[in-house]
């Protein structure tokens, strides 16, 4: 258990760089989560802080210890692989203890520990079984098992989740935060699910393209996205593409005219409508447009609506289905209103 | 009731189709019994041949006999040829393994350039025909004797250091294919949870390939025992391996002995992979 900190920590493969200039610094016992598409350097930053990648620059260290330069068996960390990497001709228990055998740790202390763990992952009745006598949700518990005997300074989570199925990955991913806040232990997690992400965290880092696009809470991340590729990632978004002609006005391409938040500099501009703020019942809202449903998705809690506002724009709007109340067909002629501050602003590059 | 029609008509489709499968089975089981067939039968008249009573081989036997076992172990360069082909093939086993096994790690997990001419090379002495294989290190080691002053040909160093070649192929090829199937992930828990890389060698991959190891040096070891070809151009004088014994043996006479020795030679290759197979399954890796 301890402070993770990193300082412009960077990768570059030849000309391209996979992670650019990386700062962090992640106190003690926080769940902190790396989100991001593939290929955007999370998995390259995890790996440098395990060791298994060597930085091109930057530093990181680790309750105050700079690790950077320190080959991955001489860092107390603990790591969870998206492919469980148990080792296939040993046991459990022998999975479990091998940590503790590399630290030296005496017979009855090495027993002692591995029982625990497997006690904590509740598997206490699988230590004489091989891995591949245990199913998926099972192998994932003992990877998370032998990763916490060797009690590391930060736990490294690698998609862990994402070989199993949904309804056991809900479940596992909801099991691991409550030990990580039982334990107290600094733990970086990360992952391209976005509901994953936000379930487990206690602050999120998006990144893209190898740099940090916004770190901040879930609640942060949704309604304060930094720019515009946070907006579309983090929860979802509609997005409009037009220009900003004053303060808070916006022009569409198909040319209307809606009051928007921000957008303080004319120019080329896209407008972010998240779709549960839209409603139909229009009435005093700031912006009130007509329109025409073209397409109707019944998802049981919501009813999800594409209306064509112009030509060149369409919205996709979200009602809240309590008690089958809410219909709509495709062909309806509609009111689709949102308040100003629903209108998020991002400059076009 | 739709699926109980749909039954009846998955009924009849498979009556229909029927004759087509036991004819596709039938062709597939006769073929693969004409070709073990075509393997086993020399075997098997070698095998029967061993034990007839008569010095000439003809049919039907006379008789049956041991008396041809008697006289393979008390032929002096049967004898000798088994114990140098023994060695030869153990040291030179050894030898390719040292080589092999680092070299397909190195292909398998690293990108490096002429990675592929590297694992080409490795394959090649298999394509290479025996006899040009010789030929080219009997040269070599005349030349190098020429240069070095350094007695080579003739040797039982000469020798081992050519077989060595033909181990390399069936070690590297065997290592690599058993790394495969090897999640380098797996090397990496062990280096995150405190194992520098010869304990994560000795602990984990080595564990892991070594079903790979086990039929490559098997395979190397009976390859070497076998060649003839090769072997022919770098015997010294009254130090032959068994092949050569053998071959040496029909040029003066067609009895028995020479199918009797084949059948030990036969029965100690099976007992090895009977023997290896029991510690590791030879049919995950081959």
């Amino acid at each position: 258990m301890a402070r993770l900190e990193l300082h412009n920590l960077s990768k570059r493969y030849g000309d391209h760089a996979a992670v650019a200039g990386v700062t962090l610094d992640v106190p003690d016992g926080e769940f902190l989560v790396l989100l991001g598409p593939s290929g955007c350097g999370k998995t390259t930053t995890l790996r440098m802080i395990a060791g298994f990648v060597e930085p091109s620059g930057g530093t990181a260290t680790i309750g105050g210890t700079d690790v950077t330069h320190l080959p991955p068996w001489r860092r107390n960390t603990g790591m969870v692989f998206q492919s469980y990497a148990l080792f296939p001709h040993m046991t459990v228990a022998e999975n479990v203890a091998f940590g503790l055998e590399m630290r030296k740790l005496a017979r009855p202390e090495i027993a002692a520990r591995a029982k625990e763990v497997l006690r904590l992952v509740r598997l206490e009745g699988y230590a004489e079984r091989l891995p591949r006598e245990l199913s998926g949700g099972q192998q994932q518990r003992v990877a998370l098992a032998r990763a916490l005997a060797v009690r590391p300074d930060v736990l490294l989570l690698d998609e862990p989740l994402s070989n199993l199925d949904a309804k056991l990955r809900e479940e596992v991913r909801i099991e691991i935060r409550e030990l990580q806040r039982q334990l107290g232990l600094t733990t970086i997690m990360v992952t391209h699910d976005q509901e994953e992400a936000l379930t487990v965290a206690d602050r999120l880092v998006v990144m893209a393209d190898g740099e940090i696009r916004q770190i901040g809470s879930q609640r942060d991340l949704y309604e304060r996205p930094a720019d515009r590729f946070v907006a579309g990632f983090v929860g979802r978004s509609t997005f409009l593409s037009g220009r900003v002609t004053a303060p808070g006005q916006f022009e569409t391409a198909g040319g209307l005219h809606l009051q928007c938040r921000g957008g303080e500099t004319p120019g080329a501009a896209a407008l972010a409508l998240r779709p549960e703020r839209l409603s139909l019942d229009a009435n005093g809202m700031d912006n009130c447009l007509p329109g025409k449903v073209e397409f109707v998705s019944y998802l049981g809690a919501v009813l999800e609506l594409h209306v064509r506002l112009s030509p060149a724009d369409r919205v996709v709007v979200q009602l809240p289905n309590q008690g089958g109340a809410a219909r709509a067909n495709v062909g309806d002629a509609v009111e689709v209103g949102w308040p100003r501050d629903a209108g998020m602003v991002f400059a076009q590059h | 009731m739709p699926s109980v029609a749909a039954h009846d008509r998955s009924a009849a489709l498979a009556g229909a189709s029927r004759p087509h499968v036991s004819i596709g089975r039938w062709a597939l089981n006769g073929s693969a019994g004409l070709a073990l067939g075509f393997i086993l039968l020399p075997l098997l008249l070698v095998t029967w041949l061993a034990f007839f009573r008569q010095e000439i081989p003809s049919f039907p036997p006379e008789g049956y006999s041991l008396q041809w076992f008697g006289a393979v172990l008390t032929n002096k360069s049967f004898v000798s040829g088994f114990i140098l082909s023994a060695q030869v093939g153990i040291v030179a086993t050894l030898i390719g393994l040292a080589l092999a096994v680092p070299a397909s790690l190195a292909i398998a997990r690293r990108r490096f350039r002429g990675r592929g001419a590297v694992n080409a090379l490795l394959l090649m002495p298999l394509v290479v025909p025996g006899v040009v294989l010789g030929t080219s290190i009997y040269v070599f080691q005349i030349e190098t004797e020429i240069a070095t002053g350094l007695p080579l040909l003739g040797q039982t160093a000469g020798l081992v250091a050519a077989h060595v070649l033909i181990v390399i192929p069936w070690a590297a090829r065997l290592v690599t294919a058993s790394l495969a199937g090897f999640d380098p992930a797996i090397e990496e828990a062990a280096k995150n949870l405190g194992a520098g890389p010869w304990t994560t060698f000795r602990r984990v991959t080595l564990p892991s390939i070594r079903p790979g190891i086990v039929a490559g040096a098997l395979f190397g070891f009976v390859m070497s025992f076998g060649n003839l070809e090769m072997s022919l151009f770098l015997v010294g004088a009254g130090r032959t391996t068994l092949p050569i014994a053998i071959l040496q043996y029909l040029e003066w006479k067609i009895d028995p002995t020479v199918a009797a020795v084949s059948v030990m030679q036969i029965a100690l290759i099976g007992a090895a992979m009977l023997l290896t197979d029991r510690y590791v399954k030879i049919s995950r890796v081959v």
